[in-house]
């Protein structure tokens, strides 16, 4: 594959067209989509640089055939991807599913919209559950929450790796405004970074004569007996409590004399960082604490910044109701630590909101 | 003296013998596609699905590359495969709930797309493995379990006709057929057509096939091969109705 | 009477489910406390079906247990995939008919009890009523229901059947009866592997 950057390329451009970028430096052989706002420029993107570079795209029918193309591409082989929000991340957690089940190397990224059912085409957080927990297994998923544009496209072009060296449907989970905003980022080819990708290599499909140098490959995802299954699954929790440790990211922010910690993700962790600036100016002792996998969730991590920190109280703030609280409280299950919401759902968080907040509290 | 049967070279023989019911034309179907995929040669660039329901049955049944999906969603499956390496044979097979109905929105679509891709499905006129509800392909009167006191198609529909629309919607280039287990040879000469089709590179092929399914029809022999000749034939017209080869069929 | 385990393991279409049914209904119509859970492979024919039934006069807990008092294999292969239920205290029944696999047998059991039930229902009666001679079997054996309630319980399920041939009556009737007789017998001699 040529470079399809020269050099280091600063701009200033949408979330969505920086998703587009990192697939195509991330070396991704085909998308699969649906158009659902507001991720729909990944695919207008995709669509024009695509062609370029030799790589396929195809608008399928309905998110669900998104998800299933994708799921087969991979099976093949191909480093294969999608995006969607909203119902279409309902509607994709069949083919996430079978991904979870049968250890495919899928990746999607999530641009979270309102919800739930249409809600908003505009924002959110509240598709941390679907994204986290969704379908009908244990959530063994790799899950990134994005904050700025030059996470997005960093966390894009890692997302292949972690997906092709782990096999867990891995996910970049942003939302509308990262999606539709413009900001600053430098983009770059990842051997420039030192940065290798890693090689896809396919399930079905591969090389050689059956019965002369190999085996057929015979794939499912049911199973006759209970035993059977439970077997499976616990190799798959087998595989990902291996695979945490070298996962799990997350940031801290002077916890340790803190009298309060601002737990939050995504694009609210940028509110939090300035909010902890002004309460720092005003005297009040402030930390924030960010989790950047939501799964694996850094808990370990987070148990250590409560217990180094003097802080007493948690607060939680998301665009959703409850979403990042819930997922918090069961990694964290044990902390007496106290803990406040702000809970804005569908909303954008502001430094003040938080500020205000904090100072209600103390 | 038992002699055991010749099997297709594509045949995988561990997981033999297989587990479809007696009487079932699950077996002839794959019997017909193992001789066809053995005649073209392509055993080691098949990638072979299968939907969930009495075809899932089918996921160790061949010496090829085979991989299990959702209900309904054997074709994308197929279409995300076959997009993204041309070079491989994929081979879709499901059912008449599979394909008609849950996964009617796929088979429709990349049917209209000319997706590359061969599709079989079996039409045994419920939905088998559940225990025999109703099915689109159910014919008006048919006592199902979900139907108990026969379809009428004043509530229900009359039964979907997929050959005939699927002909309809296709561009050139693609190759829609229907056969059934009673007449073997034309049978395995639409499957290998449908094979041929994709090999060339022309564009969509489909072969529905029908079936029986002794087990819910709760048909004796002679009842079961009734059902499948005087009723099934009558309605679902046999033959191909879209073919790019000419007379002589492809080579 | 005391919380009683049964384990019935054969090939689907065998009638290991129907069987089940029947005793867990007449049971239940004793108003005895029963729970039947069926356990079933994917496919319709064929393939793993096994049946859990408990009966007790107390209320009964979970749907299914680790240990049987009962096992009964109606296939060589469900010997091998209930083995497992057996311990110190379970009967383990199989079909003397069988081409047995020594190994699959449980490592424990209160004994180990071999029935010619297939030969009976091939020789005297129909092979189509093998699994009624089992369901005397376990009743003997157990004696979870009383001989009248299982009649009646196996007259409601197949009285439809009956009544278009009414030798079908005669010859389940019988069934079950020789059945009982093997459970008698077998206990009796303790006949072994």
């Amino acid at each position: 594959m040529r470079n399809v950057i020269e050099g280091s390329k600063k701009a200033f451009i949408t979330g969505n067209e920086a998703v587009a970028w990192a697939t195509l430096v991330a070396e991704a052989d085909i998308m699969f989509g649906y158009p659902i706002t507001p991720q729909n420029e990944v695919m207008h993107y995709w669509t024009r640089l695509a062609p370029k570079h030799g790589r396929g795209f195809l608008q399928t029918e309905d998110e669900i055939s998104a998800g299933f193309t994708v799921c087969g591409a991979v099976q093949a082989g191909k480093k294969a991807f999608t995006a969607t929000a909203g119902p279409g991340n309902v509607l994709m957690q069949e083919p996430f599913g079978m991904a979870e089940a049968m250890r495919l190397p899928l990746v999607a990224i999530i641009q979270q919209r309102g919800g739930p059912s249409s809600g908003t085409v505009i924002y959110s957080q509240q598709e941390v559950t679907l994204t986290t927990f969704g379908g009908n297994g244990e959530g063994h998923r790799v899950v990134y929450s994005t904050a700025t544009h030059q996470e997005m496209y960093d966390y894009t072009i890692k997302a292949f790796n972690t997906a092709w060296k782990y096999r867990f449907p891995t996910f970049v989970l942003g939302d509308g405004y990262q999606a539709k905003m413009r900001e600053p980022l430098d983009m770059y080819n990842p051997a420039d970074k030192g940065i290798k990708m890693v090689k896809p290599y396919p399930l079905v499909g591969l090389d050689g004569q059956i019965g002369e140098n190999r085996e057929p490959q015979h794939l499912n995802n049911i199973y006759s007996l209970e035993e059977e299954l439970y077997d499976a699954v616990l190799e798959f929790v087998k595989d990902y409590e291996a695979m945490t440790p070298d996962v799990t990211e997350y940031s801290a922010d002077q916890c340790e004399d803190a009298d309060i910690i601002i737990l939050s993700h995504g694009v609210v962790s940028r509110a939090a960082d300035d909010a902890v600036k002004i309460l720092r100016s005003q005297g009040i002792k402030a930390g924030s604490f960010r989790p950047i996998t939501l799964r694996p969730f850094p808990s370990q991590e987070l148990r250590n910044v409560i217990s180094n920190s003097n802080a007493k109280t948690l607060l939680i703030a998301e665009s959703a109701y409850g979403q990042l609280d819930r997922l918090v409280k069961q990694e964290i299950y044990g902390e007496t630590v106290n803990i406040e919401n702000l809970f804005m759902p569908g909303v954008g968080i502001i430094d003040y909101d938080i500020a205000n907040k904090v100072k209600s509290i103390l | 003296m038992m002699v055991a049967p010749v099997t297709p070279k594509s045949w995988y023989l561990p997981s033999k013998p297989h587990k479809f019911c007696p009487g079932c034309g699950h077996g002839i179907v794959l019997k017909a596609l193992g001789e066809a995929i053995d005649d073209l040669q392509i055993q080691d660039k098949t990638v072979f699905g299968c939907d969930i329901g009495c075809s899932l049955l089918s996921w160790d049944f061949f010496a090829c590359d085979s991989t299990q999906t959702h209900h309904g969603r054997t074709t994308p499956v197929m279409v995300g495969i076959k997009r993204s390496r041309p070079e491989l044979i994929t081979i879709g097979y499901m059912g008449d709930g599979g394909g008609y109905s849950i996964g009617s929105q796929h088979l429709l679509n990349a049917a209209v797309r000319n997706e590359k891709v061969t599709l079989i499905l079996v039409n045994n006129t419920n939905y088998g493995m559940t225990g025999g509800q109703m099915a689109p392909t159910t014919l008006p009167g048919q006592k199902t379990e979900t139907s108990p006191y026969g379809r009428d198609p004043e509530e229900t529909g009359y039964p979907t006709k997929g050959p005939e629309f699927l002909a309809e919607v296709t561009p050139e280039g693609a190759y829609i057929a229907r056969a059934t287990v009673s007449k073997y040879n034309q049978l395995r000469r639409f499957v290998r057509n449908a094979l041929r089709n994709q090999i060339d590179g022309n564009g969509f092929s489909f072969v529905e096939v029908l079936s029986t399914c002794p087990t819910n029809w709760r048909t004796n022999a002679q009842q079961t091969w009734r059902f499948l000749e005087d009723e099934m034939e009558q309605y679902f017209p046999v033959g191909e109705l879209k073919s790019p080869f000419g007379k002589g069929g492809a080579k | 009477m005391s919380l009683v385990k049964i384990a019935l393991a054969g090939e689907g279409g065998q009638g290991v489910q129907s069987v089940a049914e029947i005793i867990a209904e007449a049971a239940y119509n004793e108003k005895k406390q029963t729970i039947y859970i069926p356990n079933f492979g994917l496919e319709q024919r064929g393939g793993v079906s096994i049946a859990f039934i408990q009966v007790s006069d107390e209320r009964i807990g979970a749907p299914k247990f680790n240990k049987a008092d009962v096992v009964v294999a109606l296939s060589a292969r469900a010997i091998g995939r209930t083995n497992i239920y057996s311990d110190e205290n379970t009967l383990f029944v199989y079909d003397q008919g069988f081409k047995v696999n020594e190994d699959e047998f449980p490592k424990e059991a209160k004994k180990i009890i071999g029935i010619p039930a297939i030969d009976k229902a091939n020789q005297e009666l129909h092979p189509r009523v093998f699994n009624v001679i089992i369901m005397g079997a376990v009743i003997g054996l157990t004696n979870v229901v009383s001989f009248e309630a299982a009649k009646d319980a196996l007259e409601n399920k197949l009285g439809h059947k009956f009544e278009k041939n009414p030798n079908l009556r005669e010859l389940n009737y019988k069934a079950l009866e020789i059945g009982l007789q093997l459970a008698e017998e077998s206990l009796k001699e303790g006949v072994a592997k």
